[in-house]
């Protein structure tokens, strides 16, 4: 096969596996301080213990997905380098100082503190260990600022001069604060939250029809279900602005997304149909007359340009589709779920025992809904930029690595097969730790006293 | 060398910030991954002990590497593709090696019992291979990435040398960090360990002036010869005062921690002395840091970001270690 596609896939393999990770830690980190504070202003002894055991628990799941998230993030500093090495010479004077500042301000501090965050519990101070914690969950969102900085700048570049095909920067600040920029990151954050509420809502609702730690896991469910329903709706405003806006700098992207060949007025919006890249038409079209343009232009009549005025540099229209049909599927099924749950939640008085058995596994089929439309939405943003790797400046076939298709399509199977294995084995512990969550962790604690001191173990019960 | 302008300096400000951010990675992740890889000999106890000893840090060690190669990607784009194209194929495995012990290091306690022992197979794999494919880098890289059987024997040896430095070092963490019968164990592995680093260290230190004319001329030639040799007679001093103190008995006392210390300088002499070696070249006796170096202005930026926050990273490390100081087991499991 071709050694451009094999690299394209290492790298996607890699991403993919990657950002199921941050798009958890991103939002876990704040709600495990939502935890803590709860924690600390309970007054009832048994509400005390229900917060403390749902920051516990989930302290884990954070630590786990931390872990996860440094070890595939190491390996993608590497292979910038190793797939890539022509967008580093063309493009590194910008690229490198974004990643630099991401390692220095977030990789760090998120590292540097987690120590303290995990372990430290009992060897520092309240008031310190809130300080570690604030600084992970900040050292989190300050990483996804700078890679979506640099992300974003690759969709719609800015602030630069080129000088013998060579980027320099010109204006840092339009650099960071391309056009794409904010509405990428609010997007991405709103994604986060919906990923980890709804992780939230499907291990409680799981650990509820298994009876394991149910007044505690109620909270959590509870907490997730008000978050999931907050944030789906926001994030339906926010990828509708998102959409304007690549519109605007990338309108080939949107005419692969809507499968739109010939620039039209009024266009509709393709429910179902099946793309033909080669014939450059669509096949079982089912479709609501003039809602696209709607969409996106805000009047039924608006034009939306197709791909043909694009020729050789428009993404492969297919998998733009598809994913982005998915990502959207997937986010309404989200509101939906969210908003029934909670308005029923709300009927049956606040109470998880008269909640239907069926909704509540409708919930756990949920636990990664968020994934799937995370990585829906990347590959739309993805996929849809090339084929180009700096957006209508330099194509991705230009700067690929030099090494023989054979050593990369070995190295692409050792990944898949191990993050295959690493995802398993992660969805298995993260289910037998939410059915053991009460006996596991508490076996030793004296009736788990909160509050009260209890020495630093050192055997890694929460390592 | 009379009048270095500034931009002419910057490469080798950021050179140096690439080798300290290297020498840090390795002398900490070094004692991390030597430890996983002393876990094969150790009792599932004592596992458990040894991994609550690098529990709080191994994170941020890691984060080490990303930050070097980081640099050599940020400030010499030209270098790292040339190195990370001639070492594909190791620095994969280092990488499933570094991701296995990172996933494992978390699993093995919060899956169930049972998959406990396999998690720690994978933890100790992941550590070994790990080690050894950096040893192969290294030897690689040092040796200019010659043809030829000499170059890959070299390489080979590396490859045995690192993971050995490593774990002796890894077995000093833990004569420092321990006490009781773990501890006396570590003294064993630490004597076990210590002639096939010293070994290495001879071996590097023979064959690259062997391998570069460049560097022959740098280090035998009077009277450099006269100030560098300070560095090999340092190290061999440390190295001696090492083994003498394992088989002390104040190795189980106050002096615990002087192996380790002793170790760690050690590592930073033969860093020294290699970029002694190496100067000016990023890719020896190929490309010099002038020629790989970006833009001098994408550099100042990035200066400014590492004047501010290097302090405050040093800073909130050093804390991390002071509230996790002292004995592993002192702390009992009432």
């Amino acid at each position: 096969m071709d050694a451009v596609f094999l690299a394209r896939m290492q790298f996607a393999a890699n991403v993919t596996f990657h950002i199921l990770f941050p798009s958890i830690s991103i939002a876990l980190g704040w709600v495990l301080l939502f935890f803590r504070f709860k924690h600390l202003r309970a007054t009832g002894p048994q509400q005390k213990l229900d917060w403390l055991r749902a920051y516990r628990q989930w302290t884990k799941v954070f630590a786990l997905t931390f872990a996860l998230g440094v070890v595939s993030g190491v390996t993608m500093s590497f292979q910038f380098g190793t797939n890539w090495p022509g967008y580093m010479e063309r493009v590194g004077n910008i690229a490198g100082p974004l990643l630099g500042y991401e390692v220095l301000t977030a990789f760090f501090l998120e590292a540097g503190f987690l120590g303290v965050m995990l372990f430290g519990h009992r060897r520092v101070g309240e008031m310190v260990h809130l300080g570690a914690t604030v600084l992970v969950a900040f050292g989190t969102l300050m990483s996804a600022f700078w890679i979506l900085a640099l992300n974003s700048w690759m969709q719609t570049p800015a602030g630069y001069d080129i000088v013998n095909g060579q980027f320099h920067a010109r204006n840092w600040l339009e650099i960071v604060f391309n056009p794409s920029f904010p509405y990428r990151l609010v997007h991405m954050i709103l994604a986060s939250a919906l990923t980890c509420a709804f992780l939230l809502i499907g291990v409680s609702a799981w650990q509820l029809l298994k009876g394991v730690a149910v007044t505690s896991a109620s909270r959590v469910l509870r907490t997730g279900l008000i978050l999931a329903a907050l944030a789906a709706p926001a994030q339906m405003v926010a990828g509708d602005f998102h959409g304007i806006n690549t519109l605007k700098h990338q309108p080939q992207k949107i005419a692969a997304v809507e499968g739109i060949w010939e620039t039209t007025r009024g266009a509709p919006l393709l429910l179902f149909a099946i793309p033909d890249d080669a014939a450059r038409t669509n096949h079982f079209e089912l479709a609501v007359p003039k809602l696209a343009s709607l969409i996106l232009r805000h009047d039924p009549e608006g034009e939306l340009r197709g791909l043909n005025e694009f020729p050789s540099a428009h993404p492969p229209v297919l998998p733009l589709f598809w994913s982005f049909r998915i990502m959207v599927g997937t986010g309404i099924l989200m509101l939906l779920v969210s908003w029934i749950g909670l308005w029923r939640h709300w009927r049956d008085g606040w109470d998880f025992a008269k909640m239907p058995r069926s909704l509540l596994r409708i919930f756990a089929g949920m636990t990664f809904s968020g994934w799937v439309a995370t990585i829906a939405g990347w590959y739309v943003t993805e996929i849809g930029r090339q084929p180009f790797i700096v957006s209508g400046l330099v194509r991705t076939a230009d700067v690929a690595s030099r090494v023989p298709s054979s050593s990369i399509a070995v190295t692409l199977s050792l990944y898949i097969a191990l993050y295959l294995a690493l995802l398993a084995a992660y969805i298995g512990v993260l289910k037998y730790m939410a059915e053991t969550a009460d006996k596991k962790s508490y076996a030793g604690a004296p009736a788990g006293l909160p509050g009260e001191p209890q020495p630093y173990r050192r055997e890694g019960e929460f390592a | 060398m009379t009048s270095m302008s500034f931009d002419e300096l910057l490469p080798l400000i950021f050179i140096g910030l690439m080798g300290v951010s290297l020498l840090i990675y390795v002398v900490s992740d070094g004692y991390d991954l030597g430890v996983g890889m002393l876990m094969h000999r150790a009792t599932p106890k004592e596992r458990d002990t040894m991994v609550a000893s690098i529990g709080p840090f191994w994170d941020a060690n890691e984060t080490w590497l990303v930050l070097g190669v980081g640099l050599l990607l940020i400030a010499f784009p030209k270098a790292h593709g040339l190195v990370l194209s001639e070492l594909y194929l190791p620095t994969t495995l280092m990488l499933v090696g570094l991701i296995l012990r990172g996933a494992a290091f978390d699993f093995r306690v919060k899956a169930k019992a049972s998959r406990k022992a396999m998690w720690d197979r994978l933890f100790i794999a992941g550590s070994m291979l790990a080690s050894v494919c950096q040893g192969w880098m290294l030897g690689r890289y040092i040796s200019g990435f010659g043809e030829g059987w000499n170059y890959l024997i070299f390489a080979g040896a590396i490859a045995v040398a690192l993971p050995m430095a490593y774990a002796l070092l890894g077995a000093t963490w833990l004569v420092m960090k321990t006490d009781g019968p773990l501890q006396d164990k570590a003294i064993g592995w630490s004597k076990i360990a210590w002639p096939p680093m010293v070994l290495g260290l001879i071996l590097i230190s023979m064959a690259t002036p062997w391998i570069s004319e460049t560097v022959r001329v740098r280090w035998f030639t009077l009277p450099a010869i006269i100030a560098v040799a300070s560095i090999p007679i340092t190290a061999g001093i440390a190295l001696v005062t090492v083994r003498v103190l394992l088989g002390s008995s104040a190795v189980r006392g106050s002096l615990c921690w002087l192996p380790f210390a002793l170790l760690v300088l050690v590592f930073l002499l033969s860093f020294l002395g290699l970029s002694y070696s190496i100067y000016p070249f990023v890719v020896i006796d190929r490309l010099t840091v002038w020629e790989a170096a970006s833009s001098p202005d994408s550099l100042k930026i990035i200066l400014i970001g590492v004047c501010i926050t290097l302090p405050v990273i040093v800073a909130y490390t050093g804390f991390s270690y002071r509230v996790f100081r002292g004995k592993t087991i002192e702390l009992d499991y009432a």
